[in-house]
């Protein structure tokens, strides 16, 4: 048992192990669609709870990079004819751009200074795409062709569904030999101490900044993923809610826990679905339920129940 | 860590397993609806929402759609168009719908449409862009009249003032923007040419220098300005502060009591096209429509004790359309009803007067929309 606590890999082989195995449980095609959207959330999650959990960092527009991948794979291939698949590292390569642009002046500022420059830039990311109606068809979006891969359409959520668990197990071992590496745990020493970090050596804006990027680039692929799942593009995906809605995620699964950025995905995807049968209390419940969690787990579900259940942090 | 997983994994399962839960087997007729009860479209979803659970009782109440009761199933997307699509596919997959009534917003509905022509299940929407439409799908029907509508019957009332050159000015969220593009698209076949053109933002509160661009410019006999929610009121205002004389239209965005209200005085003059249901008082006895738009303000009224509005009449057709199609066809089979629901002929509802065509899924026609005129702070119908 310890020595598997230990192991850093233990997450990647919990997702590895929850994406085989839920399939066995779906009744139908439309668990798969829920299972595909939790793993591209997840996937952008984990992106935000790097730059959150572990450099202390908050950002409040991170939907304006889903938003980015997800026009990139729309715009690319209708206005440009680019395939699909460039598209998507075209987006994620635009966001690193963008990121790294934005990222430079916003990151000096500290608290609440950073959050709402961040705030300002994601909510700039949603105008642009809702008044650029000649490239992205305004607020009533645009439709995005299907992904073809060797000859192959990717069409349908089981097929999302295993694309977005393959994925997401990239990007968390990716997040795990990340954290594990001295940048790692330079961007810990940040997070508890700026000071004390730069005293050490660190190079406090410069980690910082390229945390910020990695960031940008999951959830941008994250959006190219949302895009191509679902056919159809909104600037609704690169709104403010939409941004709260990626750090209630991280928040509720965990801070600083790769696993808990599944956890709080899935939380936050399933719930409202399980909740319809409240009517017209599924908001009230919804919201008693993430207040509940946060207030009897207040580190987010994995950091405390793991130390709940083995008496020391996960 | 074991514990953990299972515990997670009981978690997820027990969360699953709610999501499937409330389902009854019985040999209902069910009909789906996907609507933006919340959010920023909640001044859509939440009247069609009353008004779809309003006549679903009353039918049932009277029996049913050929001897079955109809199980209304609705989903609150919240204004998102991600979250639309995902109850769209449980309509589809969970709950085995077969029909939809729904769709609030353009983009909601766009998001929807692949499921719903995938699974070949008839989808009547309730949002506005013509985009939904056209080009025809075969599963897709739609009840609101478009705003391309609205640009042709203003136009047709300047021809008939004999007036050809206007400026327009719009509003760059989702109403104001489709609409503009609908009227440019239309003016050269309606021979009116558009001089000048000027937007504003949604959340502007001064509208003047963009009047005195207007104001300014030689030879415009009109000013059209397609908007939504306050700005149009502004706009009409700041008209007036500028002692503009030529006249001014305002579109169907614009048609609640509110306008007038929110202008003032300004209002006065001011034309603009609009759905039957808001004059459901003043129309002529003769008028086909009379019973229906004032039978619906009455009931939605007594049990709501709100305001109509031509949004909740967009859903009760959706769902009159469908029931009589269901009817015609005797069976809730989905391509027979999908059959029927392109038939409609002579359908008589709050919207207008609606005959489908396999190459016209709205089936409305200019007769729709009424010219109001704003005379002493109330609507007055025009010819």
């Amino acid at each position: 048992m310890p020595r598997l606590i230990d192991s850093r890999y233990t997450p990647l082989i919990a997702v590895a192990l929850i994406a085989l195995l839920l399939p066995l449980i779906f009744p139908s095609p439309y668990y798969y669609r829920i299972g595909a959207l939790v793993f591209i959330f997840a996937l952008a999650v984990i992106g935000l709870n790097l730059l959150m959990g572990f450099a202390g960092q908050v950002s409040l527009g991170h939907a304006g990079f889903l938003g980015i991948g997800a026009y990139a794979v729309a715009v690319g291939p209708t206005h440009l004819g680019l395939p699909s698949w460039f598209c998507i590292f075209a987006g994620a390569g635009a966001s690193a751009l963008v990121a790294y642009a934005v990222g430079q002046p916003i990151l000096r500022l500290k608290g609440h200074y950073l959050a709402v420059a961040t705030l300002g830039f994601g909510i700039v990311i949603s105008i642009v795409l809702t008044n650029e109606a000649g490239w992205t068809g305004g607020p009533d979006g645009m439709s995005v062709q299907r992904l073809v891969l060797f000859g192959w359409p990717m069409h349908g959520s089981k097929i999302w569904y295993w694309i977005g668990a393959g994925t997401l197990l990239v990007g968390v071992a990716l997040a795990l030999n990340l954290i594990d590496s001295p940048s790692g745990r330079a961007l810990q020493a940040i997070h508890d101490s700026e000071v004390a970090a730069q005293v050490l050596g660190v190079r406090v804006a410069r980690k910082k900044l390229s945390v910020f990027v990695i960031s940008a680039v999951y959830a941008s692929v994250a959006g190219s993923y949302l895009a191509l799942l679902n056919g159809h593009v909104t600037p609704d995906l690169a709104g403010f809610m939409r941004s709260i809605e990626l750090v209630a995620m991280v928040v509720l699964g965990g801070m600083g826990s790769v696993f808990g950025s599944l956890v709080g995905a899935a939380v936050l995807v399933v719930l409202p679905q399980a909740l319809t049968s409240f009517h017209d209390y599924e908001h009230m419940m919804l919201g008693l339920i993430v207040m509940g969690f946060m207030i009897l787990l207040r580190r987010g579900i994995v950091p405390a129940l793991g130390a709940a259940l083995t008496g020391r942090a996960l | 860590m074991r514990r953990i997983h299972q515990l997670v994994a009981a978690a997820g399962i027990g969360l699953l397993a709610l999501t499937g839960a409330g389902q009854e087997a019985t040999a209902q007729v069910k009909v789906g609806a996907v609507l933006s009860v919340t959010g920023p479209a909640s001044f859509l979803g939440d009247p069609e929402k009353k008004t779809l659970e309003m006549y679903v009782d009353a039918i049932n109440a009277k029996g049913g759609v050929n001897g079955q009761k109809v199980q209304l199933v609705i989903y609150d997307d919240g204004g998102d168009a991600n979250a639309a699509r995902t109850f769209a596919t449980r309509l589809v997959e969970e709950d085995k719908v077969v029909a939809m009534v729904g769709g609030t917003t353009t983009g909601a509905t766009l998001a929807m449409i692949p499921v719903f022509e995938e699974a070949q299940i008839p989808f009547i929407s309730l949002a506005g862009a013509i985009q939904i439409i056209q080009p025809v799908r075969k599963w897709v029907f739609k009840t609101p009249h478009t705003d391309k509508m609205a640009c042709e019957k203003i136009f047709a009332d300047l021809k008939a003032r004999k007036m050809t050159t206007i400026a327009m000015i719009s509003g760059t969220d989702a109403f104001g923007k489709s609409m503009r593009d609908q009227c440019v698209g239309v003016a050269p076949s309606s021979g009116i040419t558009i001089a000048h053109e000027e937007t504003y933002g949604p959340r502007d509160s001064d509208m003047t220098p963009q009047l005195t661009n207007i104001r300014n410019k030689a030879g415009v006999q009109a000013v059209v300005n397609p908007g939504f929610g306050q700005g149009p009121a502004i706009v009409t205002r700041n008209y007036r502060q500028l002692g503009i004389t030529v006249p001014l239209y305002q579109s169907h965005g614009v048609a609640s009591k509110q306008f007038i209200d929110l202008a003032g005085p300004a209002a006065e003059g001011v034309r603009l096209p609009a759905a039957a249901l808001l004059v459901a008082d003043k129309l002529p006895d003769s008028d086909r429509q009379k019973k229906v738009v004032v039978d619906y303000s009455r009931i939605y009224r007594e049990k709501t004790g709100q305001q109509v509005s031509t949004f909740g009449g967009h859903a009760y057709d959706g769902l009159m359309i469908l029931v009589e199609a269901m009817q015609r066809a005797k069976s809730a089979d989905k391509v027979k009803v999908r059959d029927e629901i392109e038939k409609t002929k002579g359908y008589v509802g709050t919207g207008g007067i609606v005959t489908m065509s396999p190459t016209d899924h709205m089936g409305l026609d200019l007769s729709a929309f009424r010219m109001l005129e704003i005379k002493k702070g109330d609507w007055t119908l025009l010819n």
